[in-house]
């Protein structure tokens, strides 16, 4: 039993491709979420900046991670630009064409542009309904008659590894955790999707079972030209699937970088903290000091300039001054950016490079 | 690669004993069948209403047919086995004839409130936001008086009679129905399958129809089911009152507020529609708490 999709009859269409390979799938760029607070009756409101000023793009058939630790806005970016949650600010632009702005909603066939898996497997699938017809619903709200759906259902759930002829009459309660989650992902498939949004999809597996759903998205990424945005804190999973990582702190991205040069060298010390927390399978490099201390600051009142500052074991006065800007860290084309006033030459800080970065980057 | 994550997904299917699939309403139904009190209360239950509505057969006596000679009669006396009221009508013969106008007049009004109160309640969870302000403090007005006392009103404002007693008792089941379907719908709407039905496009009312609706039914089913014994005593309340329906027809809470002069010279005749009050308020409430019980699958 193999995953094809090329025999498989979809009752969908391929959404057309309109900008070429060269543009890129989607751009987020400026996207800005505040939740407003109320304490009590007579208290007054606190605002969260939960997401601020994030900007990024996926090109086609790329897989972009997305890690920070817990609060720092992942799945509130996640939703923002899946449209689940309206941004109070920003634009995506998917293929060239603009796919929402903070006031305008999408429709028809753009709808099942962008699709999302979520992390809890269980309150993702409707208790009440069979794994058909979990699977045949996409499709049938864009049209597709309840038949065709239902047979296209057992097909895409022996696409993801569950065999139809046991499991298409089954209910989410008689599946494992791993058996949900193949049936997210086919649920995200059903309607084709061009961009998948994994939201923590492999967090809540053991371990076993997640290297299987892992193996599984990156063979449906490959059969079926998919773009993902995966969202983890796991960094050994990001660095197994993803192409290009993005590093969030507190509601914005601290690097960027491809796969290779993050983990090769990252630039940020948040960066190099969140790596220095990955645990080793190697007993010998155990590490009992923590990387990071303390938590995160109150979103409702970041610190000034860099927002990292207050944990960083290099920050200076030039750190709280003003916030730095999510700076190029070499000419080569690499992409590699971060936003660190001791990466970024005359800053003023002390650790800062003398020689200008581009001279740097292409010096290494 | 292809083969591999095929077999072992298997192989973790393996591990997984063989299930029947049998559908939630059956699983429901079989959980509810093995408690013995539930079942119990429901085969009472089932007794009274089938012979409420079977009255013309089952009944030994005609209701109205009043006999000087018999009024009052013990318990035991021949041709008024339950005894005689205070006209010498045969009591059994009222009781079970009563339970069709003290039935319906429980029943109704739940059913009303069910359907009313149920619509307001997922629209307000579902639409959120200014809507669920307008329905829910709308409904939270009926909430500053006491239930029977705003049945004791509405039904004294709009005249005796059956229809208006329901009426009357319809309005004081919707807000509790409305706020109990607000918040199961408000939690529903919440889950992640019905953000990823949003996100695959679907109409409101598809969804409503296919992922909400489903979901929210059983819990607000259960609850208005233990309204119905509320509703009970609140209805035989109205009539005790005279504001349900007209003498001589026969109506438990009516019976009882006939009997009750005569409660010193035979208080086991007169207390008779009082106990099927009682009987039929519990089992109801007993059912109810089985089917809870029985919905109560782990997700």
């Amino acid at each position: 039993m193999t995953v094809d999709f090329s025999r498989m009859q979809a009752p969908l269409p391929l959404i057309e491709d309109h900008g070429g390979p060269q543009q890129p799938l989607l751009i987020a760029s400026g996207l800005r979420k505040e939740f407003r607070l109320s304490d009590g009756l007579f208290g007054g409101r606190t605002v969260v900046h939960a997401v601020d000023d994030l900007s990024l793009t996926v090109g086609k058939g790329e897989t972009v991670g997305i890690v920070g630790e817990s609060g720092c806005g992942k799945s509130t970016a996640a939703r923002l630009i899946a449209g689940i949650t309206p941004a109070d600010d920003g634009e995506i632009i998917f293929d060239g064409e603009s796919f929402w702005t903070p006031r305008a909603r999408i429709d028809g066939e753009r709808r099942r542009a962008i699709q999302m898996v979520f992390q809890d497997s269980a309150s993702s699938l409707n208790p009440r309904m069979t794994l058909t017809e979990t699977l045949a619903f996409g499709p049938r709200a864009h049209g597709v008659s309840t038949e065709k759906a239902r047979a296209y259902a057992r097909d895409l759930l022996g696409a993801v590894g569950l065999p139809p002829a046991r499991f298409a009459e089954r209910y989410p309660i008689q599946l494992s955790g791993g058996q949900r989650q193949r049936v997210n992902i086919a649920r995200a498939l059903a309607i084709r999707p061009r961009l998948l949004i994994l939201d923590e999809p492999v967090s809540a597996l053991d371990k076993s079972v997640e290297a299987q759903v892992l193996n599984l998205l990156v063979d449906l990424r490959d059969q079926l030209g998919l773009s993902y945005l995966f969202i983890s804190h796991d960094l050994n999973v990001v660095r197994y699937i993803a192409d290009r990582v993005v590093v969030m702190y507190l509601g914005q991205i601290v690097e960027e970088a491809s796969s290779a040069d993050i983990f090769a060298a990252p630039r940020h010390p948040y960066t190099r903290a969140l790596f220095a927390s990955k645990p080793s399978p190697d007993p010998r490099k155990r590490v009992s000091a923590p990387p990071l201390t303390g938590d995160p600051p109150d979103p409702v009142n970041p610190p000034s300039g860099c927002r990292f500052r207050t944990r960083c074991p290099i920050a200076e006065s030039v750190c709280a001054a003003s916030r730095p800007p999510l700076a190029a860290m070499d000419v080569g084309g690499t992409g590699h950016r971060a936003a660190c006033w001791a990466a970024l030459p005359g800053s003023g800080h002390s650790l800062s490079p003398r020689v200008p970065a581009s001279v740097l980057g292409s010096v290494q | 690669m292809h083969g591999t994550f095929g077999e072992t997904a298997d192989a973790e299917t393996a591990i997984i004993p063989e299930m029947k699939h049998h559908s939630y309403s059956r699983v429901v139904l079989g959980r509810f069948m093995r408690q013995p009190v539930a079942m119990t209360a429901a085969g009472i239950l089932l007794v009274i209403i089938l012979a409420a509505i079977f009255a013309n057969y089952v009944a030994p006596a005609d209701p109205f047919q009043t006999r000087v000679a018999r009024r009052l009669a013990e318990i035991g006396t021949p041709d008024r086995w339950l005894g005689g009221d205070e006209l010498g009508r045969d009591l059994l013969s009222r009781l079970i004839y009563g339970g069709r106008i003290s039935l319906s007049m429980a029943v109704l009004p739940v059913a009303v409130g069910l359907f009313v109160g149920g619509l307001l309640g997922i629209l307000a969870g579902y639409a959120g936001g200014r809507t669920n302000m307008a329905i829910m403090r709308a409904m939270d007005v009926f909430y500053a008086f006491p239930s029977i006392l705003l049945a004791v009103a509405i039904a004294g404002a709009l005249g005796p009679g059956l229809m208006n007693a329901v009426l009357a008792l319809s309005m004081v089941f919707i807000p509790p129905i409305a706020r109990m379907a607000e918040s199961v719908t408000t939690q529903v709407r919440s889950y992640e399958f019905v953000i990823a039905a949003r996100l695959s496009g679907a109409s409101t009312a598809r969804i409503m129809r296919e992922h909400v609706l489903s979901n929210v039914a059983g819990p607000i089913l259960v609850f208005a089911s233990s309204q119905v014994s509320v509703s009970i005593i609140a209805a035989s309340g109205l009539s005790f009152l005279g504001l349900g329906v007209a003498p001589p027809n026969p109506d438990w809470g009516l019976m009882l507020s006939a009997l009750r002069q005569s409660i010193y010279v035979n208080p086991w005749v007169a207390a008779l529609p009082g106990a099927m009050i009682f009987i039929c308020s519990v089992c109801f409430n007993l059912v109810s708490d089985g089917v809870r019980r029985a919905m109560e699958v782990r997700r």
